[in-house]
């Protein structure tokens, strides 16, 4: 199951022309792609580099001739990377832009500006059958298992449906085959193959989803709140079992949740977004137990944590005030307006995500890039 | 003692049988206490309360047998006026979702007012006046350019202190919050969960807290009752429950949380699924998922036995896993 097709996927899907797709200039492209993806492997990078991403979205006004009015700035300028066999973790309030940044990594949506590097190729770039390659090795697992699998479907289908976008996947004779040893990855019994999506409950069905996910063996597993519709009883099965695939096949997941709890326990690394920028990001040690950015610190003293011994010790910041409006951001630091540390400065100059100077020369897990002119290491998580 | 429920059952008549959500449900709130009720989906957690503040759906929905007992008198033997008047200006609910329970065509001051025209049959005007001081009550910035807004113009936290501002404006003795922050941030969250525990403390009232989060149970709760398939399972003082659960289900649910201070290693998970309330298996409700079921576990019911003076377990080995914790 492991070696399903792992040769076979860098190949160009030579054998299934789709016609509406192919020109001459996607095949001319598409070889360099090859060729660019097997150089950089063997140079050991990460397989994703996303570099000044941005996205905003046109507010308009007017229906005839519409005009620009303004854009929400959904992702504004992020830069991270993913490593092969790592999960990286990316929290946030919502409406940070965490979605927004799936989106934009499944070339769902257009990014505004901004490369997203997949083994050292910008696929923001692509499109045709170059980008229909790169697809397969990217794949999601959505938030909703109750609306994300069409109810019309049945579970053979929907898991199978990968294959008929890319049939060089699997030869039209093994599919069925291919999509039962899914079921039995995910733990679910084979047999339930011509079952429909209502008869499964929910954590069932977010076992559908993650067998879908890895029809195609990706590389690449971008997971948008995977266990949040679920009951606390059943999320640990979730994230035990992509926990198990993930050392199996080796996969590397982008893990976008809201509970912290949850991301540190899964997360390798974890970055921290507010207001479409990353205000923090290092190894879940670094962010968890040793944070600089004050909002890293308020959000994670606010996470209740299920010790009531605990109640007392532990010191809680407040935030006041909701999170700005991402079509018009303070400027500056997009914190300042609910942090208690804001000076003038933060209001003209915006901190760059970097190592702040006085923690360049530790070695402890406090050195790592905070966006924060007065970044200051405080532990919010364990009692006094 | 403010509220005292005994021995409810509810079921809901269904295509599919009978679904027996609440099966025998005791418990009891003192003014000023905090009960958090914790359970999954389908343990019957939102219908005991929905029995308790008399929105059950009837049809299908049916109160089979139990008492309700609050403030001296059973509420199930009263008549529908009557309880009326206890509903909104005795005992009040909060709901999961505010911008589903807000009506979105009328101003949030014209509902908050509401309350004080049909309870205490107040003149617009000055209960408008009322609604401006219940929105700065729950520290709405500029209540008084906002009360005339609507619903959809608030944000999620501020929509929910609407909510908490509309249960509290007749200064009930009991709240009843149902999920009251499942749906917002965790800042915001922080925010409105200390917001409701300073007015519940000024007004002394009893609260019942719903929900499945055992980081805010932790953090608001005086005692807890964990309920599964309709019964509670486990009911103890908050330190209690957490340092050692006598309940394998409740051990359960503890360790499949991760955890914020540390990584861990791979989480404990229940296995299978919560039982259809159709067809609770025979014996305790939980014997398919236990790692400790017996024989005993899947022909007798177990009862709720007394752990110590205010604790108790529903299992039959509730020494052996008070023992193991």
């Amino acid at each position: 199951m492991a070696e399903l097709n792992k040769a076979e996927a860098a190949e160009p899907a030579d054998e299934t022309p789709n016609v509406s797709e192919v020109d001459a200039v996607d095949a001319a492209t598409e070889t360099e792609a090859v060729a660019a993806i097997e150089a950089s492997v063997e140079r050991g990078e990460p397989i994703l580099q996303v570099r000044n991403l941005v996205k905003h979205f046109p507010l308009t006004q007017g229906i005839l001739f519409k005009r620009q009015i303004g854009a929400v700035k959904a992702v504004d300028g992020i830069s991270f990377d993913l490593h092969q066999g790592e999960t990286l973790g990316i929290v946030g309030e919502s409406g940070c832009g965490k979605s927004t940044v799936a989106k934009l990594l499944m070339m769902l949506e257009q990014a505004t500006a901004g490369e997203i590097f997949y083994k050292g190729q910008d696929i923001t770039k692509l499109s045709g059958r170059a980008l229909k390659a790169v697809r397969r090795n990217i794949q999601m697992v959505f938030q909703d298992p109750y609306t994300s699998l069409n109810p019309r479907m049945t579970v053979g289908d929907i898991i199978g449906e990968p294959f008929e976008i890319h049939p060089e996947a699997a030869p039209k004779g093994s599919r069925r085959q291919k999509v039962q040893d899914l079921l039995d990855v995910v733990g679910l019994n084979p047999e339930y193959i011509n079952r429909y999506p209502h008869q499964f409950s929910g954590g069932q069905r977010q076992r559908i989803g993650i067998a879908r996910g890895l029809a195609l063996n990706p590389e690449i597993i971008i997971c948008d709140e995977p266990v949040s519709a679920l009951d606390v009883s059943v999320q640990a099965q979730v994230i035990n079992l992509m926990e198990k695939l993930q050392d199996e096949f080796n996969l590397s997941y982008l893990f976008i949740a809201h509970d912290l709890s949850i991301v540190r326990h899964i997360s390798d690394r974890v970055g921290v977004m507010y207001l479409g920028k990353m205000a923090e990001i290092g190894s879940d040690q670094s962010i968890y137990d040793h944070p600089t950015h004050p909002y890293t610190q308020a959000l994670l003293s606010a996470v209740p944590v299920p010790d009531p011994e605990a109640r007392e010790g532990r010191e809680r910041i407040i935030l006041t005030g909701d999170v700005p409006s991402p079509a018009n951001p303070p400027s500056g630091c997009r914190f300042r307006t609910r942090c208690w540390k804001a000076q003038d400065k933060c209001a003209q100059e915006e901190p760059l995500l970097a190592v702040p100077e006085r923690f360049k020369s530790s070695d402890s897990p406090v050195a790592h890039e905070s966006a924060c002119h007065f970044a200051e290491e405080k532990d919010v998580v364990h009692a006094a | 003692m403010l509220l005292d429920v005994r021995d409810l059952q509810v079921e809901f008549r269904t295509r599919d049988g009978v679904a027996k959500a609440v099966n025998g449900v005791t418990y009891s709130v003192e003014p000023g206490e905090t009960l958090a009720v914790l359970g999954e989906s389908g343990s019957g957690k939102s219908v005991t309360a929905q029995a308790i503040m008399g929105i059950l759906d009837m049809p299908p929905g049916r109160i089979t047998a139990g008492e309700i007992n609050f403030r001296g008198r059973d509420l199930l033997k009263l008549r529908e006026e009557e309880r009326r008047k206890v509903r909104g200006a005795e005992m009040a609910m909060i709901f999961q979702d505010a911008l589903s329970s807000l009506n979105p065509v009328l101003s949030v001051g014209a509902q908050l007012g509401e309350m004080f025209v049909v309870h205490q049959g107040m003149s617009r005007k000055d209960a408008r006046a009322k609604a401006v001081e219940l929105m700065d009550r729950v520290r709405i910035p500029a209540a008084k350019e906002r009360v005339g807004q609507y619903p959809h113009q608030f944000s999620g936290g501020m929509r929910q202190r609407i909510m908490i501002a509309m249960a509290l404006a007749l200064e009930p003795a009991l709240i009843i919050a149902d999920e009251p922050t499942t749906a917002l941030d965790v800042t915001v969250q922080a925010q409105v969960m200390d917001l409701l525990a300073e007015l519940q403390r000024e007004l002394n009232m009893g609260l019942i807290l719903i929900t499945h989060d055992l980081g805010v149970v932790a953090d608001v709760a005086d005692k807890i009752a964990v309920m599964y398939a309709g019964r509670i399972v486990e009911s103890a003082p908050v330190h209690d429950i957490y340092k050692a659960p006598a309940h394998p289900y409740t051990r359960g649910l503890l360790d499949s949380i991760p955890r914020l201070d540390q990584k861990g290693h791979e989480l404990y998970a229940i296995k299978g699924l919560p039982p259809n309330l159709t067809a609770i298996p025979p014996g305790c409700a939980f014997n398919p998922r236990c790692p400790r079921a017996q024989d005993v576990c899947r022909t007798d019911v177990p009862p709720l036995a007394r752990v110590s003076e205010d604790r108790e377990s529903a299992c039959h080995f509730w020494k052996e896993t008070l023992r193991d914790a």
